[in-house]
C-alpha cells in the first residue's frame, strides 16, 4: 500500500469521519432521536480505517455490533447510514436493521451482527467461495476480544487454515467485553498467540497506530491473495465509550479511560506523524474537521427529513418474491 | 398473607437469594453478571451475599449451557443466565440434544436439575437478533419444561419451583416486564409448575395468555367492557406441562377462546392450544379458536415497523369481536 501524501491524508479524513460520525450518533442517541441501543467505536479508528485501507472495493468485510467504523472505512454512504440509525425508510436497511445490522453488500460488507462472533463461520464461507470462484479477493472478519472466546472462532480458524482460505481474522482487542476485562476472560494475554494452534501467522499490532495496522494488514492481504492462507491479526486498542451508550460502566475507572484517551488517541497520534511530515497543519486539520462536520450535518438533515417506513413495509423482504 | 410491591427483577433476586440460602448446590452462571448484578439488575444483592456462587463466564454460550448440563449431572443445581433469549441458538445442542434427553437415553439413571433463564421479547427497538420470543421451540422438545410468567408474584413462585424441579426448565421473562411492579407475598411460597391462574373471571370469552400477552389481555378487557363483552383472563404461566384442566374449565364456561402471545403466530404456542381445544373440547365451542401474535416476520428495528409487527391490544379486541360475533 502506498504511503504518499494523498493516501495518508485520505486516511486521516476517514478517521476523522468515523470519530465525528460516532460522536454524532452518541449525541442523537442521548437526545432520543436514535431508537434501540448503539455501540460506538471511538478510539478504535486506526483499526477500522487502517485495515480497510488495504482492501480493494470487491474484497469482503464482516463486522460486528460495533461496526459503524468498519462500514465508513469500507466506503459506506453517511446519509444512508445515518438514516438507518434513525429508523428511516431511506436507510441502508429501510429501517429494518438499525445500528447493529447496518450493511451495504454492494461495497463488500457481508453484514454487521447482533450475535457476537457470528461473523467467523460466515467469513469461512466467503473465503471458500473466493477459492472456488478462483478470484483474487480476500475476506476480512472483525471481531472482539470477547467474541474470541466463542466456539465458532475455533471452527472457522481451523477450516481457514486447512483449506488455505484467503481470510484475515482481525480481533480488535479493546480490553473489555461489556463488563468483562480481557485479563479475566481470555486464557492468554496476547490473543494472536492462539494463531499458532491453527498453524497460521499471528501478528500483534499496536491497534492505535494506523501505520502499524496498515503494515500488518498489507502482509496478511498479500499472503491471502497469493493463496498462502489466513492470518490472525490482533489490534490492541481500547474502547473509550461504554459498551453501549448509557452503560453505567461500574466495572472500570474513569482514570483508566482517560489514560488511553490522553496518551494513545489514534487520531492524535496519526496527526503528529502528519505534522512531522508537514502534510498537515493546524489550519488544514481544522479545515478537514469542518468539511467532515458539514458532510455529517447533511447526513443528519437527510435522515431527519426522510420519512419513517410505512408499517406494512415490515412484511416485505422476508423472502425473495419470484 | 401480607404483601409488598416489588418489580419482577426484585422478585427474582429475592427468590434466588432465598433458594441459594436454602440449598448450597445452587449457583448462577452467565455473562456479565457480577459487575452490574445482571443486565436487568435481576441478581441484586447476590454478588455480595454469594460471591462464589455467581460466576461470570467468557462469551461462550455453548459451554455455558454445557456447564449447566455437566454440573447438573454431578450434584449441582445450576441456574444458567442466557443474557438474551436470542443467543440460546448458540447453546442449542446442549439444551435440546443433551439436557432434554440425557435422562431418557440413559433409561432414567439421572436427574437434570437445570434452569435455563432467558430474557426475551421485543418492543425495545433492538431488532431481529435481540427481540425474539422462542418459547414454542422448546415446547416442541420432549424432556424440557417451559415456564413464562407475567407478574412479579408469579416470577417469584415459579422460579422457586423451577429451581427445585429435577428436570431441565426453560424460564422466559419478557425484558419489558422486569421493571413492572406488582404485589408479592412476604412469606416463602411456591407456585407449582403446570398451574394456570384465572386472573379475571368473565363469561363471554376465554383469553388464554402468558408473559407479556397477559398485560395485553388486561388492557383489552377494559376496552371490551365498554362493548359489554365480559372476558375471562387465563394466565397459563407454564406452557409445559400445560394446565389443560383450567383451560377446559374456562372454555366450558365461555365457549369461546382467543390465544394471545407475542411470538409470531405461525407455529406459535397458540397453535398447540387451538389443537388441544378442538380435540378435547370441540362440542363446547361456539366459535373457532382465534390466535393473536406477532406477524410472521423477523422483528424489525424502526418503531413504526416494530409496532406494526408486534401484537396489540386492538388485535386482541378484534379477535374477541370475531369470536363473539359482535
Ligand atoms: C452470542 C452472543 N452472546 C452475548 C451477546 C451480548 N453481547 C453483545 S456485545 C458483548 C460484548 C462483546 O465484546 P467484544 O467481542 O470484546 O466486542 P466489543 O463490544 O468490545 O467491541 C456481549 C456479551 C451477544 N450479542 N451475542
Amino acid at each position: 500500500m502506498p504511503d504518499d501524501k494523498k493516501t495518508l491524508m485520505e486516511l486521516y479524513r476517514k478517521m476523522v469521519t468515523v470519530r465525528q460520525f460516532e460522536t454524532m450518533a452518541g449525541e442523537y442517541f442521548a437526545a432520543g432521536k436514535i431508537p434501540g441501543f448503539i455501540h460506538l467505536s471511538i478510539g478504535q479508528e486506526a483499526s477500522s480505517v487502517g485495515v480497510c485501507s488495504c482492501l480493494q472495493p470487491d474484497d469482503y468485510v464482516i463486522t460486528t455490533h460495533r461496526g459503524h467504523g468498519h462500514m465508513i472505512a469500507k466506503g459506506a454512504d453517511l446519509k444512508r447510514m445515518t438514516a438507518e440509525l434513525f429508523g428511516k425508510q431511506t436507510g441502508y436497511c429501510k429501517g429494518k436493521g438499525g445500528s447493529m445490522h447496518i450493511a451495504d453488500f454492494s461495497i463488500g460488507i457481508l453484514g454487521a451482527n447482533g450475535v457476537v462472533a457470528a461473523g467467523l463461520p460466515i467469513i469461512s464461507g466467503a473465503g471458500l467461495s473466493i477459492k472456488l470462484r478462483k478470484t483474487d479477493q480476500v475476506a476480512v472478519c472483525f471481531f472482539g476480544d470477547g467474541g474470541a472466546n466463542r466456539g465458532p472462532v475455533h471452527e472457522a480458524m481451523n477450516m481457514a487454515s486447512i483449506w488455505k482460505l484467503p481470510i484475515i481474522f482481525v480481533v480488535e482487542n479493546n480490553q473489555w467485553a461489556s463488563t468483562t476485562p480481557v485479563s479475566y476472560s481470555c486464557s492468554v494475554k496476547d490473543l494472536y498467540r492462539r494463531a499458532a494452534g491453527y498453524n497460521m501467522p499471528g501478528q500483534k499490532v499496536d491497534g492505535n497506530d494506523i501505520m502499524a495496522v496498515r503494515k500488518a494488514t498489507t502482509q496478511a492481504v498479500a499472503r491471502a491473495r497469493a493463496g498462502e492462507g489466513p492470518t490472525f491479526i490482533e489490534n490492541k486498542t481500547y474502547r473509550i465509550k461504554g459498551h453501549f451508550e448509557g452503560d453505567p460502566q461500574k466495572y472500570r475507572t474513569p482514570e483508566e479511560v482517560k489514560k488511553w484517551q490522553e496518551q494513545k488517541d489514534p487520531i492524535e497520534r496519526f496527526s503528529r506523524l502528519l505534522f512531522k511530515k508537514k502534510y498537515l497543519s493546524r489550519k488544514l486539520a481544522d479545515q478537514i474537521q469542518a468539511e467532515v462536520a458539514a458532510e455529517l450535518k447533511a447526513a443528519v438533515a437527510f435522515a431527519q427529513d426522510s420519512p419513517l417506513p410505512e408499517p406494512e413495509e415490515a412484511l416485505t423482504d422476508v423472502y425473495v418474491e419470484s | 398473607m401480607s404483601e409488598r410491591i416489588l418489580s419482577s427483577s426484585a422478585a427474582l433476586a429475592e427468590a434466588l437469594q432465598e433458594e441459594m440460602r436454602r440449598d448450597e448446590t445452587i449457583f448462577i452462571l452467565g455473562e456479565d453478571l457480577v459487575s452490574h448484578a445482571g443486565i436487568f439488575g435481576q441478581f441484586k444483592g447476590i454478588p455480595e451475599q454469594f460471591p462464589e456462587r455467581i460466576i461470570d463466564t467468557p462469551i461462550s454460550e455453548t459451554c455455558i449451557a454445557g456447564c449447566g448440563v455437566g454440573a447438573a449431572l454431578t450434584g449441582m443445581r445450576p441456574f444458567v443466565d442466557f443474557h438474551f433469549s436470542d443467543f440460546i441458538t448458540c447453546g442449542m445442542d446442549e439444551i435440546c440434544n443433551q439436557a432434554a434427553k440425557v435422562r431418557y437415553m440413559s433409561g432414567g439413571q439421572v436427574k437434570l436439575p437445570l434452569v435455563v433463564w432467558c430474557p426475551d421479547g421485543g418492543g425495545l427497538r433492538a431488532a431481529a437478533q435481540h427481540s425474539q420470543s422462542l418459547e414454542a421451540w422448546f415446547v416442541h422438545m420432549p424432556g424440557l419444561k417451559v415456564v413464562m410468567p407475567s407478574e412479579p408474584r408469579d416470577v417469584k413462585g415459579l422460579i422457586k419451583a423451577a429451581i427445585r424441579d429435577d428436570n431441565p426448565v426453560m424460564f422466559f421473562q419478557h425484558k419489558k416486564l422486569f421493571a413492572k411492579e406488582g404485589p408479592v407475598p412476604e412469606d416463602d411460597y411456591i407456585i407449582a409448575l403446570g398451574q394456570a391462574a384465572v386472573k379475571r373471571q368473565g363469561s363471554d370469552v376465554s383469553l388464554l395468555c402468558y408473559g407479556s400477552g397477559y398485560y395485553l389481555c388486561l388492557e383489552a378487557v377494559e376496552v371490551l367492557k365498554q362493548k359489554q363483552i365480559d372476558a375471562e383472563v387465563v394466565d397459563l404461566r407454564t406452557l409445559k406441562p400445560l394446565d389443560m384442566d383450567t383451560v377446559a374449565a374456562s372454555i366450558r364456561k365461555t365457549h369461546r377462546a382467543v390465544t394471545v402471545h407475542e411470538a409470531c403466530v405461525t407455529g406459535g404456542f397458540g397453535a398447540e392450544l387451538a389443537a388441544r381445544i378442538q380435540d378435547e373440547l370441540f362440542d363446547e365451542l361456539d366459535a373457532p379458536v382465534k390466535r393473536v401474535g406477532a406477524k410472521n416476520v423477523p422483528i424489525p428495528f424502526s418503531p413504526t415497523l416494530e409496532d406494526f409487527v408486534l401484537p396489540s391490544v386492538d388485535d386482541v379486541v378484534e379477535a374477541v369481536r370475531s369470536v363473539t360475533y359482535r
